[in-house]
């Protein structure tokens, strides 16, 4: 048997089905999770935003119009959710709508690679990027979202996206030859 | 769903097709886009080196996602238990509404004729209650009229029912007719309803037939008798 499309279970819990909301929350809530906890780097503020999310599913299945695909459609108000929390701990000084990125000094790679493995400094550096930086390249190489999708999420031009990609792809290869990688770029 | 290639000029420098590497890497370009990217790197070597440092971000960025393990089952426990809350809620606004829809319709489907013999036996039950509570209040009894009210509330047999969602109002007043039940509490925030089946405690092996058969029905989700 096929599984039900995304778009069939969020009519289908717009008419208060249940079990499709068990579904959808099965089949998205790690990913989002993952989304989340990127943003906001607190395990249990995940877990509370996630909650937040789908029970706004639940709640607002009904405006859901299929413009965008139902996983766009939770990221961009996960996203919004986890924005929202770290507002309010008036921890996050960034200005959401700058392309600029700045390094978070806690995630100095230098201070935080610690073994000679080529992946883990790399990873180490994906880590130490700033928290817009984080976003795109996350939305871009782990949950797959095009260039479209990804405006639609974060809320900036298409164009915006391509450029924001690219600095922070930059600003990454910086990270790497501070942690002693020289990938040759950029 | 990939990228719009309605914003990018017809002839696409070797600047955009970098740009496009991260999307190109990832699978999600429209074909053109793709087929673009694709003849570019055949093309330029500094370019098909570019698109190896791409794929290894895009390799580290997945590897480093997958660490982050998943949420903890508590999430969706709270989840469905605030999800139960709401639909506790709002059968409960509904169900006025139902109801008195239900009425009216009852109402409406009943000729003239038969209206008047039914509102002649209406007034004759009220009469009939006046005289029978007149006759209460005034007699003499042996204890105070809160003891019995008291007495009223700690005895008779009571069960916890959830009714399905689909249950209309009209099944659900047949239901309590059924069972000779009365509703006396709820909705609790799981959608729990507190009913009166008998005045006097029924047996446990009778109270569990009962019970029993009230699960069996399709407007009862959940039964439970209250001990």
């Amino acid at each position: 048997m096929q599984a039900p499309a995304d778009e069939t279970l969020i009519g289908q819990i717009a008419r208060g089905d249940r079990l499709a909301m068990q579904v959808l929350f099965a089949r998205h809530h790690v990913r989002i999770y993952r989304f989340v906890l990127r943003v906001v780097r607190d395990e249990m503020a995940a877990e509370d935003v996630i909650g937040d999310v789908f029970l706004d599913v639940w709640r607002q299945a009904s405006r859901f119009e299929g413009r965008s695909a139902v996983s766009t459609w939770l990221m961009a108000i996960a996203r919004f959710k986890a924005l929202s929390l770290l507002r309010k701990r008036r921890d996050d000084t960034l200005d959401v709508e700058t392309a600029e990125s700045i390094e978070e000094p806690s995630d100095d790679p230098e201070l935080a690679v610690e073994k000679q493995d080529k992946g883990k400094k790399l990873r180490a550096c994906l880590a130490g990027l700033s928290r817009e930086h984080r976003e795109i390249i996350d939305l871009v190489y782990y949950h797959e979202k095009s260039v479209e999708e990804v405006a639609l999420i974060v809320g900036i031009p298409e164009n915006t996206v391509k450029t924001r990609m690219f600095y922070a792809r930059k600003k990454l290869g910086e990270l790497c030859r501070m942690a002693g990688i020289d990938r040759g770029w950029p | 769903m990939t990228t719009a290639p309605q914003d990018m000029p017809q002839d696409i420098g070797p600047t955009e097709i970098e740009a496009l590497l991260p999307w190109y890497a990832a699978g999600t370009l429209r074909r053109r886009d793709r087929q673009r990217v694709a003849a570019a790197l055949r093309d330029d070597p500094a370019l098909a080196h570019h698109a190896d440092l791409v794929r290894e971000e895009l390799a580290e960025t997945i590897h480093l996602n997958e660490t982050l393990g998943a949420p903890s089952p508590r999430v969706a426990t709270r989840l469905m238990a605030a999800i139960d809350t709401e639909m506790g809620a709002a059968r409960q606004a509904a169900a006025p509404g139902a109801f008195a829809r239900w009425l009216t319709g009852v109402f409406a489907s009943l000729s003239p004729r038969t209206l008047a013999v039914a509102a002649s036996f209406a007034t004759l039950a009220i009469a009939l209650q006046s005289f029978m509570l007149v006759d209460v209040f005034t007699k003499p009894t042996g204890s105070a009229p809160g003891d019995a009210t008291s007495a009223g509330r700690l005895h008779g047999t009571y069960a916890s029912v959830r009714f399905a969602r689909q249950a209309s109002a009209a099944e659900i007043t047949n239901f309590l007719h059924t069972y000779q039940a009365t509703l006396v509490d709820g909705p609790t925030p799981g959608g729990l309803y507190r009913v009166k089946l008998a005045m006097s405690s029924l047996a446990r092996e009778e109270l569990g037939r009962v019970v029993q058969r009230m699960r069996q029905d399709r407007v009862v989700e959940f039964a439970e008798a209250d001990e």
